[in-house]
């Protein structure tokens, strides 16, 4: 039995989205607790949306599908919109994770509020759901101390 | 090329399996004609596996995985000397089946002492010699790595271990039918091996035990294998092993002669056409069909699945690859970095591998690692701070 499921496959394969903003508005770079791994989420803001989203990933397959695919989810959204993706909402669009690559969509959610922090914390701003929800929604999984 | 995880049945084990299968079915404790046919296979099986380490037929246990036969010659070696003192000695880089075995005697109140590596993943002698105590009854060290390939000076530890002290192991699975081993000249009382790593079939296996050496089973039942190893013998599987053993030892020169040349062009091409790459474990003293090595940047489960989409089969020690998510034990013991790790990369080449085969994987590979790279954090970094 193939580990991922095809959506994950899809994006790996052909990930969208790759890539850096030289000029980016916010910028979240993030280390995997887990593994090690990182992720950096770069975000171009214009009237209050994600007018552009692009992320590059040292990872396992998995995080960078879930990168690519929290880059499609929130791209053209509003900020507030895009702070409502949550890790779980990610696994779901991508028809499910391994159990033991839940904390690779933990990284995606959280780095790109990370970004989106980063773009605030810049241009003096609050943003609804930004403070309150810093945590992320689940705890992380910590199959290291197995 | 990941013949370290499987290899295909070479066909005339298969054949010899076969019988055992089928019409000779019997028990080879049974005193009638057809426990005859399957006790004669066990028996020549026996004489062909002796053989091809330089040891006698009595001398072998079968078992049921290298794993079981380094359970048994851990903890039964160790037991039957709990009165004599509680000290074991094994290195950083064993296999999780002596790790653990440890680990389990640890519980029982032994202690364990691991002895390091150097960056080559090579034990110092010298430094086995002089964690030895007047308490340490067991001495357990691989014969080669399985993950980089190293071998191992066996010879040289054994020099230095003292006359009439500690019982000398080693975990020779991923040695057994690639390179030579011979049980006379090693200087070992106890010597684990496994078929599924020279064509034989999965579940065939054995440790090879010293006559006159003591040591606990591990299960409690019958008389099969001198009560060392009870449970009705697994015939086909033996069987299979007696062959692959008979092959490995008439051809061996001529396997290591094509598998070293295959390697090297293989490690020679990687080194020369990836740019940020080294390779892992000692450069001479390896297996002859060990690649592995580290890419810089990248990660080894996305290579791992970038070359399963080109059908190339490869290993990788990253923690992202690992059920347990961490980096391999053995890397990390050769002082190599959690970040450096994560690109490892094994290679282990088998005798249906061709330099087709190899130039293949030298076309794939580098554009692999370029895709990875050009989305990798760590990547732009590095060029940005190349470039100023
Ligand atoms: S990034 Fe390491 S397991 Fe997913």
């Amino acid at each position: 039995m193939p580990v991922y499921s095809e959506k994950v496959m899809q994006h790996f394969m052909n990930p969208h989205n790759v890539g850096e903003i030289p000029d980016a508005d916010g910028v979240g770079e993030i280390g995997n607790p887990v593994c090690g791994d990182m992720m950096t989420f770069y975000i171009k803001v214009k009237d209050n949306k994600l007018e552009d989203v692009k992320y590059k990933t040292f990872g396992c397959g998995a995080a960078i599908a879930v990168s690519s695919m929290v880059s499609d989810m929130v791209k053209g959204k509003t900020l507030e919109e895009a702070l409502t993706v949550t890790p779980s909402m990610v696994a779901k669009e991508l028809e499910g994770l391994p159990k033991n690559k839940f904390h690779c969509s933990n990284l995606g959610a959280q780095d790109l509020r990370k970004a989106i922090m980063n773009y605030a914390i810049k241009n003096k701003i609050d943003i609804p759901g930004l403070t309150d929800k810093e945590e992320p929604e689940e705890e992380e999984e910590h199959a290291c101390e197995t | 090329m990941d013949h370290a995880g499987a290899m295909p049945l070479l066909p005339e084990v298969r054949e010899a399996m076969l019988p055992y299968l089928n019409e000779i079915f019997g028990n080879p404790q049974s005193l009638h004609a057809w426990g005859d046919g399957a006790r004669e296979a066990v028996e020549e099986a026996r004489e062909k596996v002796a053989s091809l380490i330089g040891g006698s037929a009595e001398e072998i246990i079968f078992t049921a995985s290298g794993t079981e036969a380094n359970n048994l010659a851990i903890k039964g070696l160790a037991r039957a000397r709990a009165d004599k003192g509680k000290h074991i000695v094994i290195s950083a880089i064993e296999h999780f089946s002596v790790m653990n075995s440890a680990r389990t005697l640890q519980k029982e109140g032994f202690e364990v002492t691991l002895v390091p590596v150097d960056g080559y993943g090579v034990i110092d002698p010298d430094e086995v010699s002089r964690n030895i105590r007047n308490d340490t009854v067991l001495v357990s060290i691989m014969h080669a790595n399985g993950e980089v390939g190293t071998i191992e000076p066996i010879v040289e530890i054994a020099k230095r271990l003292p006359k009439d002290g500690p019982i000398f192991h080693t975990d020779a699975v991923a040695s057994t039918g690639n390179i030579p081993v011979d049980v006379k000249t090693m200087g070992v009382q106890a010597l684990s091996l496994a078929g599924n790593q020279f064509y034989g079939p999965k579940g065939s296996a054995a440790l090879w035990l010293k006559r006159g050496v003591r040591m606990l089973p591990l299960m409690d039942g019958g008389i099969q294998e001198g009560g060392r190893r009870p449970g009705t013998e697994d015939v086909p599987a033996i069987a299979g092993l007696g062959k692959a053993a008979e092959l490995a030892q008439k051809n061996l020169p001529e396997r290591m002669q094509r598998l070293t040349q295959l390697r090297d062009l293989l490690i020679n091409g990687v080194l020369s056409g990836v740019e940020h790459s080294m390779l892992t474990g000692h450069p001479v003293q390896r297996l002859p069909a060990y690649a592995s090595f580290c890419l810089n940047f990248i990660e080894g489960e996305a290579i791992l699945m970038l070359l399963n989409s080109h059908g190339i089969a490869a290993a990788s020690g990253s923690a992202c690859t690992s059920r347990a998510l961490k980096a391999s034990h053995v890397l990390l013991a050769m002082r190599i970095s959690h970040e450096v790790a994560q690109g490892s990369m094994l290679f282990s080449l088998g005798l249906d591998n061709n330099e087709d085969d190899v130039n293949y994987v030298l076309e794939k590979l580098p554009q692999v690692v370029d895709r990875l790279r050009q989305m990798s954090p760590l990547y732009s970094k590095y060029m940005k701070e190349q470039r100023g």
